[in-house]
């Protein structure tokens, strides 16, 4: 037993036995983040903020959903929708939420590309957020799939489609995932259990991970500049805030986060109660009927660069060419052969290329969602998914080439 | 370190307070019963075409109700259910002993308990056995020829007050 | 300061050109915008559309007789509407013509040939005068379904312009519905008679039949489920498959589509079974507002909800900014 002096106050107390005070000291108050960032810093805690809604709103609505294919449609639609208190404010919550954190996710990304916060030390923090951005594309596919409406299911058919593997003609492997022969009951219990318990440990356990990879090497900054973090705490410390290059996350960088996060609360609840079809489309209104294709079939916009990607090749080569898109990102760190940690207006032709990659996605982004039948949308499509994949092999390249800085 | 109260912190503090007692309530309003659910406890029995001396029994709340049409022999008791010229006695069928489900005996005019023997008579009273009580009579409204169940009436409000029923 | 409303700016900028993209401008290109008639039937989107389909007929020489014939028919039809529409119906008279209508639209009207005949106890105040003329005198034309009729089957309603030879006898029969079948209904009342019969509605509890009701025993319950599904058989054979359950449609397809798509199902649909139910404006508006009720019930709550959940984040932010402002005094 170790020794217990008596305590003089309760936080004396929690402190003897938690270490609450060395904990606040560590995760708060001397946690160092540079002073010299910007609003888009802030993303990360957004994004946990909005997982944090996800996962409220999704209590109360697991309290009520069905998962079996006979019960489902009608308890989000007419129990959930009509009958549970304010259980149309979690559903619209929980749909606005699941689009959203996309959006702040690609922001986060591609601040973290521009940044060159993947580099140099920090080549973890990039790789297990790339997977938290793949854990998450899974748990939005297999929420889609609960209200089992039209576009749950025929989305369910086609991307279980895709694992037959083109020629390879794995159909057994499909049938397999999906537990029977077309999307069905054994299909919707088992997307539920990964929507509502494995892939939300996956998430949770990912995001411990990521903390845990930034410590170290601690957040960037808009420079790039590396930081003496010892030699700026002291001077914190000492009182000198304005000349110190650092400043604690709590409350300093806390309170600019919490600033932000209301700006994004007020888009975030316009959105839920007055915008929100971009986030519930109509088509998933029509109960799953496995006799009907919907005029139009389209994923959710932030899965559509990477399904266009799918489309304009030929079946074997449209599945390679996707499968690669899925995990090239993860290479980012590896293939920029470039030292420089630094905004991407100072790293010469990167910046281009930086701009480049943003456009392109946004232009497979509409190509994916328009239908393949028209001439000329077939073809923007084609030269933006070959644009992609030159930029990806012109990366190394270009960063080859950069000037040190 | 500044030892000033931190004002600002505390409006913001208790100004999120506000919006987190917000968010409660409607959580707290989503465990409600839903109303399908509670317009369920209400159940409208058609007394008109009721045999004497022939128990029905109905359901309400996931409960079995006794609804018995009394005899002219019948002995009128003050917790009957008056409909027009008809008394019936009417009661949730679980014995106040264990909560088994007494059978009626018509011959005998009482209910007969299977599980520990308990009898009650035919206005519900225990007359014999382990049964501490009469038979509960649930709340309800007579409404012309038909009784209402979970509805509190004058009558059943009356019987309340004299504690004849709980 | 002045750096990071840049950043915003462009961050703004993509967000939104990204929202365009994949919302507004997709489903332009998706769904072509169909512009309604305002509920006016005279015939001016029935002729259009003959008339596009006789050009497609004499771009590619196939049935051209056949399109040729149907665009005059269906002018010839609706002049003649027009004109019958000009005459003075007197209600009196209308009162006998409407006793041969009551010996199918009753209370308790079976099935016939395929759909039961609705109530037109409202009908006076639901639908339009014009196409009530229409009706009387060609149903197929009138509903705009006479492609399913052209060579085969007669619509159910078709001998009712021979109980009515003269057009006054038309006008007069109108005139009696708009003067004594026109009283105020509710929004449950106008749905029930101009779509009740083909669609159900889960969410409101009723079926092709009407409400369903509750019943004690399952047995009964079962029996009634039968008599549903044997309406629903009829239904399905008249018109080719099951008209859809309405709960949600409104959620489902929106209020512009079905505006459209109610005036005249073939703007929408083309060759769609389903007949144009010849709501007036105000008919149709009660009919929506019953969608609404029954498919968005949530509305009014969210609406007046809104606006103070946005406020509280405004006054949120505000507060927030000013705590950072404190925080960050001496950073700078």
């Amino acid at each position: 037993m170790a020794h217990f002096e008596k305590a003089n106050s309760l936080n004396e107390w929690m402190d003897q036995r938690l270490a609450v005070n060395t904990i606040k000291r560590v995760m708060q108050t001397e946690y160092w983040i540079p002073k010299d960032i910007n609003f888009l810093w802030a993303m990360g805690m957004v994004l946990a903020a909005t997982f944090g809604i996800l996962l409220v709103s999704g209590i109360f609505l697991l309290m009520y959903y069905k998962p079996d294919v006979n019960l489902a449609f009608d308890s989000v639609n007419y129990t959930i929708m009509s009958e549970v208190g304010f259980g149309w404010l979690w559903r619209h919550v929980h749909g606005v939420a699941a689009s959203l954190v996309f959006l702040i996710i690609y922001i986060h990304m591609f601040t973290g590309i521009y940044y060159g916060s993947y580099k140099k030390g920090r080549e973890l923090i990039w790789l297990s957020g790339m997977l938290l951005f793949v854990t998450f594309s899974a748990e939005a596919f297999s929420g889609y799939m609960l209200p089992w409406g039209q576009m749950s299911y025929w989305a369910g058919m086609v991307i279980t489609n895709l694992f037959s593997g083109g020629s390879l003609e794995a159909y057994a492997l499909v049938e397999w995932i999906r537990g029977d022969y077309v999307p069905g009951d054994a299909f919707l219990t088992r997307f539920f259990m990964l929507h509502v318990l494995l892939l939300p440990l996956a998430i949770i356990g990912l995001i411990v991970l990521h903390f845990g990879t930034l410590r170290l090497p601690h957040v960037n900054n808009q420079e790039g500049a590396e930081i003496d973090f010892e030699e700026a705490a002291e001077l914190y410390k000492n009182g000198n805030h304005k000349d110190s290059k650092v400043i604690p996350f709590s409350p300093v960088f806390l309170s600019k986060d919490i600033f932000v996060m209301g700006v994004y609360f007020i888009l975030f609840f316009y959105l839920v109660f007055y915008h929100f079809e971009f986030a519930m489309d109509p088509v998933n209104f029509d109960p799953a009927d496995g006799l009907k294709t919907p005029a139009h079939i389209y994923p959710e916009w932030y899965f559509l660069w990477s399904y266009e990607i799918l489309r304009p090749f030929s079946k074997d080569l449209g599945l390679v060419a996707f499968g690669i898109a899925q995990v090239i990102f993860l290479a980012l760190p590896f293939l920029d052969r470039s030292p420089n940690v630094a905004p991407a207006s100072r790293r010469g032709l990167f910046h281009y290329w930086f701009w480049l990659m943003l456009i392109d996605m946004l232009v497979l982004t509409f190509m994916g969602k328009l239908p393949p039948t028209d001439a000329l949308f077939a073809n923007i499509g084609l030269v933006a998914a070959l644009l992609f994949f030159a930029l990806w092999i012109a990366l190394p390249i270009i960063t080859k080439l950069e000037k040190k800085l | 370190m500044s030892s000033r109260r931190d004002f600002m912190g505390y409006a913001l503090g208790g100004f999120t307070a506000v919006g987190g007692i917000a968010a409660l309530y409607a959580m707290k309003r989503s465990w409600d019963p839903l109303p399908s659910v509670k317009a369920a406890g209400f159940t409208t029995i058609d007394v008109s075409l009721a045999q004497p001396n022939v128990l029905n029994v109905e359901k309400w709340r996931g409960k079995p109700i006794f609804v018995l049409k009394k005899t002219a022999d019948m002995k009128a008791d003050d917790r009957d259910v008056v409909v027009g010229s008809d008394r019936f006695h009417i009661s949730i069928g679980l014995c106040t002993h264990l909560g088994c489900i007494p059978a009626y005996l018509a011959d005998e005019m009482k209910f007969k308990c299977a599980c520990h023997g308990g009898e009650f008579d035919s206005s519900g009273h225990q007359i014999f056995g382990p049964p501490p009580s009469p038979l509960e009579v649930p709340p309800f409204k007579v409404d012309g020829t038909k009784i209402v169940l979970g509805e509190a009436g004058p009558e059943y409000k009356k019987m309340l007050d004299a504690g004849l029923t709980v | 300061m002045n750096k990071e409303l840049k950043i915003f700016g462009v961050v703004a900028f993509f967000t939104l050109f990204l929202y365009w993209g994949v919302e507004p401008y997709a489903h332009s290109q998706m769904h072509k915008h169909v512009e309604g008639h305002n509920f006016v039937y005279d015939g001016t989107a029935d002729i259009e559309e003959a008339e596009a389909k006789l050009a497609i007929a004499k771009e590619s020489g196939v049935k051209v007789e056949k399109a040729e014939a149907t665009a005059k028919a269906k002018k010839e039809f609706w002049a003649s509407v027009a004109k019958i529409s000009k005459l003075k119906g007197d209600p009196v008279a209308g009162e006998a013509g409407f006793a041969m209508c009551s010996g199918c639209h009753m209370d308790g009207a079976m099935n016939m040939g395929g759909v039961t005949p609705p109530s037109l106890e409202h009908a006076g105040s639901l639908y339009d005068k014009n196409y009530l003329i229409a009706l009387v005198k060609n149903p197929a034309m009138a509903s705009n379904v006479d492609h399913k009729y052209a060579d085969t089957a007669m619509h159910p309603m078709g001998s009712v312009s021979s109980m009515f030879p003269d057009d006054q006898q038309i006008a007069d029969v109108v005139a009696f519905l708009k003067a004594k079948k026109s009283g105020e209904l509710t929004t449950k009342e106008a749905f029930t008679d101009a779509c009740g019969r083909c669609h159900a509605m889960r969410y409101a509890k009723t079926s092709q039949l009407g409400d369903t009701p509750k019943f004690k025993y399952k047995k009964d319950e079962l029996k009634y489920q039968v008599k549903i599904l044997e309406e629903q058989d009829l239904v399905k054979a008249y018109m080719g498959k099951l008209p859809p359950d309405l709960s949600i449609i409104i959620r489902a397809r929106g209020e512009h589509f079905l505006e459209t798509f109610v005036e005249n199902p073939q703007s929408q649909l083309a060759g769609t079974p389903m007949p144009r139910t010849g709501l007036s404006e105000e008919g149709y508006e009660k009919v929506k507002e019953y969608l609404t009720e029954i498919g968005d019930p949530s509305k009014p709550h969210r609406e007046a909800i809104g606006p103070w959940v946005i406020l509280f984040f405004i006054i949120f932010t505000g507060l927030a900014f000013l705590w950072k402002k404190e925080k960050w005094k001496g950073h700078h």
